[in-house]
This record gives C-alpha cells, sequence and structure tokens, in this order.
C-alpha cells in the first residue's frame, strides 16, 4: 500500500493533473483510499493506469444510507509490478446516478458495473450493455440499497401452515 | 458295509425336487406345493410400483452446494448405483425424478417449472437441502421456496444434507412409490390433536 | 453424390476466422441457446452462443439464476453469524470465503491472529484446494467424457471431507475460521490422518495424470484450444490458475503473503501457451504443491492459543464460564449482540483456487457490517469466457467452459 504520505502524494499529483477531482483522501488501517469527483473518475483512472495500477480488481458498490451522497462505486487498483493497492472512492446522489464508465480502460469492468447498475441503480455512462445481471430483467428496485426490505418468507409452523405462502395444491 | 448318510441338506433338497420336477416325476400334491412355494401372486398396480420404484431415472439437476453432495452420492462411497439409480439422465423427457438440489432464486423458478412439466409423468421430486424445502439460511427477496411453484414428495433437510441423508430420503420415496407409505411421526406415535396452538381456546 | 459434395464445399468455406466468405455465400448466423438447465455439471450457466455452422462467433453469458442475496442477508445479521452465510458463496472453496471475510474483520478490528490459528488455517486451505481442485478436475473431464476419472477423483475427495469432519465436525460449510482464529483446535490423531492422506495424494495424483496425458482425445481436445494472451486476461480482470497459464506467475500467496504463508517454501506451476492443455497442467501440478504445504504446516505447526485471546472478540473457552465472572458476561454479550467493529473499510484479498478472492467489509460501529462485497474470481474469469471460445468449435467451448471452472454460487452470489 501506498502510506499516508505517498498517498498525499499522489493526490497532489492527480490534482494537478485532473483539475477538482481529488475531494479528500483516507489512509485507516494501511489501506489507501481516495474520494474523487464522479465526473472526473474516468481521467483520475486513467492517471493512475499511466502510474503503474494497471489492474482493476474490483469495482464495487456501497450504500452510505443515511450520509448523502449515498451510493459510492468504489474501484481496488492493483499494481502488479510493486504489489500496491490503492482504492479510488465515487459518490453520487440517488437523483442522479451517473458515473463515467471504466470499460474502454478494462474490458473486465462490464459485468461489475452491470452488477452496480443492478444491485444500486448507478448508471454507467458509455457502457455498450447496461441491464441487470442478476435480478430478472423485469424486476423493479434495487435490492442492495440499505432502504430496500430484505424480503422473504415467513418460517412456517403449525399455527401458521394453512395460510402461508400458499403451498401448491 | 453300512455308509452312514449325512441328513441331505436343504439346497440338495431343493436340487432334487427340482430335478423331479423336470422329469414330470412329482406326484400331484407334491407338485401343487411346489408350484405354491415358487409362485407370487399380486395386483398389476404393485408390480409396477414396485417395478418403478426400483429403476428411478433422476434427472442431472444440481443448482448450488447441495449439488456437491448429490454428485457424491453417485460417486463411489454413497453409491446410488446399488439401488438401481445410476442412469443419471440429461434431459427431463428421459427423467422421472427431479432433485432440486440448492436454492432456488426467482430468476430460476419458472425454467425449473418448465422443466418439471417437460418430464413425463409419473414423476416425482425431491427438494435437498434446506434452502429448496422452505428458506433456508438465506430468508431474503432473491429466494423462493420450491414448495410454491411445484408439488415435491420428500423433503430432505439439512445444509447440505449429508449423501447417506439424501440416500435416506431417496429411498422414503421409493417406499411412496412402492405403496408402503410410512408414516409421519405424528401417526406413528398416535400424536395427532396434540398441538398446542397459543392463543386458540378451541384446543383441547 | 451431389448432396454430400456440397456440404462438403460449403464445410471448408467456413474458415476458423472473422473473415467473410468469398463468393456471394451468406453467413447464416443461428443463436443458440446452451440453456441454465444443461449436461455440464457447472451449475446454472446460460450460454447464448451465435454460431456460423458449427463455429462459435460469439457467446452472451447470461447469470443470475442462482442469485441469493447473500450480500444482503449478510447486513442483517451480527460479524459472528455472517460467517456461516457467506461460506456459502463459492460453495466448494468455503474456507476461502471465510478467511476472506474473517481478514476483512480482523483488519477492521486491528487484532492479531495467534501463529497456530495461522498455521491450521493455511492447512486446511490448502486441503481445501486440493478438495476444490479435485472437484473441479473430476466435473471437467465428464464434461470432456472421461468418465472415470470423475469417480476417482470423488474417492479422493472423500478422504478429504472425512479430514474436515474430523477436525470440525462437517463435510461441507464447516464455519472452522472464526474472526481472530479458529474455531477449535484439532484432535488428537488429526495429524496422522493428514500425514497419511499426504503420503497416497500424489501416488493418486500420478494416477489420474496416468490415466489422460497419454490419452490422444483428451490432448487434442486441450491442446491448442481456447487460447487467450496475457494482456487480454489481465485487462479482463482474470487471476489464478487461468492467468498462470498463460505465462504470468501472479500468486497472492508469494505476492502478498497472508496468514503465514512466507513461512511455507512451495512453488508456483506457469504454463506457456495458455491453452486448457495449460489449465489443466497448472491445476494438477497445484495439487502436488499444495500437498506439500499441508506437510511443512504440520511440521512447524506451532503451539499456542489457537484463537486469539481477546476476550471481546473471540468467545471464551468453556471451563473458564465456570469460574470467572468475566468470561460469562464476554459470552453473553458475544453471543447475543455480537462483537461492534469501529467504522472504516477493508478490502481483504486471498488466493483462492480459482483466483483472487477479496472481501469488503464496510463497518458502522454497530454489531452488523453495513457492507459486505465479495470479489469472486469466477465472476471476473467468466468474461474470459468470450475470447476463449470465439472462432472455436461448440466442442472446444465446452472443453474451455470445462477448463474454466465457473462456480456459479460465487459468480451469482
Amino acid at each position: 500500500m501506498p502510506d499516508a504520505t505517498g498517498l498525499e502524494l499522489y493526490a497532489q499529483e492527480l490534482s494537478e493533473a485532473v483539475r477538482d477531482s481529488i475531494l479528500g483522501t483516507d489512509f485507516h488501517r494501511g489501506r489507501a483510499t481516495l474520494n474523487t469527483e464522479p465526473a472526473k473518475t474516468h481521467a483520475v483512472l486513467q492517471q493512475l493506469r499511466g502510474k503503474g495500477y494497471t489492474f482493476l480488481a474490483s469495482l464495487h458498490g456501497v450504500d452510505y444510507y443515511p450520509e448523502e451522497p449515498r451510493l459510492g462505486v468504489l474501484y481496488e487498483l492493483l499494481d502488479m509490478q510493486t504489489v500496491d493497492r490503492i482504492t479510488v472512492k465515487a459518490r453520487v446522489h440517488t437523483d442522479d446516478p451517473k458515473i463515467p464508465t471504466v470499460v474502454d480502460m478494462w474490458p473486465g469492468a462490464n459485468h461489475p458495473e452491470r452488477e452496480v447498475f443492478d444491485m444500486f441503480g448507478v448508471v454507467f455512462d458509455g457502457h455498450p450493455d447496461l441491464r441487470r445481471i442478476l435480478m430478472p430483467e423485469d424486476y423493479e428496485g434495487h435490492p442492495q440499497r440499505r432502504d430496500f426490505p430484505i424480503g422473504g418468507e415467513p418460517v412456517l409452523f403449525t399455527f401458521n401452515e394453512e395460510q402461508n405462502y400458499g403451498k401448491w395444491q | 458295509m453300512e455308509i452312514e448318510r449325512q441328513p441331505l441338506s436343504d439346497f440338495r433338497v431343493r436340487q432334487l425336487q427340482a430335478r423331479d420336477m423336470l422329469r414330470g416325476d412329482l406326484s400331484d400334491e407334491e407338485l401343487e406345493r411346489y408350484v405354491e412355494e415358487r409362485v407370487l401372486l399380486t395386483t398389476v398396480d404393485k408390480a409396477v410400483a414396485w417395478g418403478r420404484g426400483n429403476s428411478i431415472y433422476p434427472l442431472t439437476f444440481g443448482l448450488a452446494c447441495c449439488a456437491i453432495e448429490m454428485m457424491t452420492i453417485v460417486a463411489p462411497r454413497a453409491d446410488i448405483a446399488r439401488f438401481g439409480f445410476e442412469v443419471l439422465r440429461a434431459t427431463p423427457r428421459q427423467a422421472d425424478l427431479i432433485i432440486l438440489s440448492g436454492r432456488v432464486s426467482i430468476k430460476m423458478a419458472p425454467v425449473i417449472r418448465r422443466l418439471y412439466d417437460q418430464m413425463l409423468e409419473p414423476k416425482w421430486a425431491i427438494s435437498m437441502g434446506a434452502c429448496c424445502s422452505s428458506m433456508g439460511v438465506f430468508n431474503n427477496y432473491a429466494l423462493v421456496p420450491s414448495d410454491k411453484f411445484m408439488p415435491i414428495d420428500v423433503h430432505v433437510p439439512g445444509c447440505p444434507p449429508r449423501p447417506e441423508a439424501l440416500l435416506h430420503g431417496i429411498l422414503r420415496l421409493r417406499d411412496k412409490i412402492q405403496g408402503h407409505r410410512r408414516e409421519g411421526w405424528r401417526e406413528r406415535y398416535d400424536a395427532i390433536g396434540t398441538e398446542e396452538i397459543i392463543g386458540d381456546t378451541a384446543s383441547a | 453424390m451431389s448432396l454430400t459434395e456440397d456440404y462438403r464445399r460449403r464445410e471448408e468455406s467456413i474458415t476458423l476466422s472473422a473473415e467473410p466468405a468469398g463468393e456471394g455465400e451468406t453467413h447464416e448466423l443461428l443463436s443458440l441457446n446452451i440453456g441454465p438447465h444443461h449436461p455440464a455439471t457447472h451449475g446454472v450457466l446460460r450460454l447464448i452462443t451465435t454460431l456460423e455452422g458449427e463455429v462459435v462467433r460469439d457467446i452472451k453469458p447470461i447469470i443470475g439464476y442462482v442469485h441469493t442475496g447473500i450480500e444482503k442477508t449478510a447486513e442483517d445479521k451480527s460479524y459472528w453469524k455472517v460467517i456461516p452465510v457467506i461460506e456459502r458463496m463459492d460453495y466448494v472453496s468455503y474456507y476461502f470465503n471465510a478467511l476472506a471475510y474473517c481478514g476483512a474483520v480482523e483488519t477492521l478490528l486491528g487484532i492479531e491472529v495467534p501463529p497456530r490459528a495461522q498455521y491450521l488455517r493455511v492447512l486446511h486451505l490448502e486441503l481445501n484446494r486440493i478438495m476444490s481442485h479435485l472437484v473441479w478436475f473430476g466435473t471437467s473431464m465428464l464434461d470432456i467424457g472421461a468418465l472415470s476419472v470423475f469417480f476417482y477423483c470423488f474417492r479422493e475427495r472423500e478422504r478429504v471431507l472425512d479430514l474436515f469432519e474430523f477436525s470440525s465436525g462437517q463435510r461441507m460449510h464447516t464455519r472452522y475460521f472464526q474472526v481472530g482464529g479458529v474455531m477449535e483446535d484439532i484432535p488428537r490423531g488429526f495429524a496422522e490422518k493428514v500425514r497419511q492422506f499426504c503420503k497416497e495424494m500424489p501416488t493418486r495424483a500420478d494416477q489420474y495424470a496416468d490415466l489422460l496425458e497419454k490419452n490422444q482425445i483428451v490432448i487434442e481436445r486441450l491442446r491448442d484450444t481456447g487460447v487467450v494472451d496475457q494482456q487480454t486476461l489481465l485487462d479482463l480482470g482474470v487471476t489464478g490458475p487461468l492467468l498462470r497459464a498463460a505465462g504470468n506467475p501472479w500468486d497472492l500467496r508469494k505476492a502478498h503473503p497472508y496468514s503465514s504463508y512466507d513461512h511455507f517454501d512451495f512453488k508456483v506451476p506457469v504454463g506457456t501457451v495458455g491453452d486448457n492443455y495449460d489449465r489443466y497442467r497448472v491445476r494438477h501440478a497445484e495439487i502436488y504443491e499444495s500437498v506439500k504445504i499441508v506437510e511443512q504446516a504440520l511440521d512447524g505447526l506451532p503451539e499456542g492459543p489457537f484463537v486469539t485471546p481477546d476476550r471481546k472478540v473471540a468467545l471464551p473457552p468453556r471451563h473458564e464460564l465456570a469460574t470467572s465472572m468475566e468470561a460469562l458476561i464476554h459470552h453473553f454479550k458475544l453471543v447475543t449482540e455480537g462483537f461492534r467493529v469501529p467504522p472504516g473499510e477493508a478490502y481483504y484479498p486471498i488466493e483462492s483456487p480459482r483466483g483472487e478472492l477479496g472481501c469488503f467489509v464496510r463497518a458502522d460501529g454497530s454489531a452488523k457490517p453495513a457492507r459486505v462485497h465479495m470479489r469472486d474470481p469466477s465472476f471476473s474469469n467468466l468474461q474470459a469466457l468470450a475470447p476463449m471460445a470465439r472462432d472455436g468449435y461448440i466442442a472446444d467451448l465446452i472443453a474451455s467452459l470445462a477448463m474454466l471452472d465457473p462456480i456459479l454460487g460465487g459468480i451469482d452470489r
């Protein structure tokens, strides 16, 4: 991992290279995170790719429910030559959840971006085929948001076994 | 010289009887007794059910973790071939038993229903594991209990059930097909009507 | 016979390349659905293949048929109770799922795992790696048509499952790894049984190689089919034996050792060409390396506690509950509410039999995780199926799918 000072250096270089992109840095338990402006993530990731972080290990979404902006997209980057990891975090609001796609740099981001769209509702601009990947195509709602109910069937006991979930006749 | 003869063994007796029958040397009552000892009378239904139960063709249908345990019942240690069920067919049109092994998600439920509809009568279904029988470990938006969309004959609990447990479930299904329906525990221990439903004033 | 002549001529015109056929011949592209239920035993994967004759031009995988909402369920349970849920994700390599999650939580808590627990974890992980490769071997050879290998591999798998049952009580999904260490120490007699297994496993692996290596059909089906170069795989995010078969020796156990993997001496098999045969050889060789690691772990097993002594995180041993009041209170608190994790985010990657398995945990200070995400290797590896199968026959598609080793439970979560 780049240590805290290395992270600050990166933040400095990246704000010079791509203006108004870095909103902050985080260094917690050995993990370096760069918070970026959503519209500039593509440029930031391209810069980081130039610095050696050529492998996109993971692209996933997080719902920071009570805090706004709510939906976060995290990119875990890996530098295979120096075995360094860095995270880039971009947070969007639910009413305008748009982020540029990184499929042109890493074709392997295709399925993870579709999953983030399916589970959280973040729209990736420029994605070739943005449809639901894990839920059925016509499902309504974005399941992994924190305010989506967990669902499920009630457990059948003797007292409620007759009126529950319509056992197949 | 007296030769001591040992009394004839059972096998030898039967062998001599068979030899006499084939030669036509048995007297009338002996012949009748011979035939009675060797003929089984039954109804066609029972005979057919006996045959069906002993030659079930399971469908190769694995969904999740329980599928790995289902593969081990085909494997050497817990061997399903000793019961005659080793012919696993990949196409539903040739199979009679669908073992739902694993979690049934909402996307998969219509597919399974279609597979079940494609199977020819008579057909049976075993719901293996906790996830398809009830909701199992994951009681959430993505799963459907298999009872909701198709009739299930045997539920096998476990997460995943041991191969021996699944075999026990399959043998119970075989008993069900062959007609000796083993009773549930309520009937066996004569405990019907002993449920205590809290808040219900009608129960005794 | 003009019918066969026509057919042969048409066959010749389909070259294994994407160039258009000449002389006014049209492409007749057929969309074939290799549906969620198919004889290949790799779980419910649906492939929409576009075929030109018998040659595959494009593949679109459709997944989601085993989606279980594991990550959402994990948000609802306390940290300790998430472990059985998260184990059921990649259902063949369950110890790896548990380690990724426990590692992430341990990073967030900042606790140290004692060395004995680390060695025990490595022991069980490598046994699980052997077991996962055996399942892969059996089922993939079943797809290719070599049925008897299935029975041999599952016979060995039963031995490994017996060892798991010995140490933890369950065959699959054992919930043996806990946050801070392992659930229980290994019983007496376990070490001997494992040593016996390690003595016999290399001979057995040799037997499998003997069955297959000189078989003309296997060689023709696997050699030079499904070749993808290293750079495409890296762009797609593929790791694990697939990347190693293409020539890149990237293994997280060596590159970024976790859980004292740096104490062990083992090699990482790397392929040269990147075809299906190399993938088969890489995984086969990994079985021998894992056996070596298991033997070294047993030889060097240090004494000490098997779980962290921090009672706020790990359950106190049962005998203390009768004498110490504090132990009782800790036990009660841990079992009812669970431990609280200070707010933060952690991503813990490990090397699972399929590639880089990472677990992202976000904690918000309460007793339940706020987000658990597993970065599953098969999810990214599946995207490599399209370049592997393009411009090859359907039979090569099936062989590539078998050698890819997708586990749909991990893909769909």
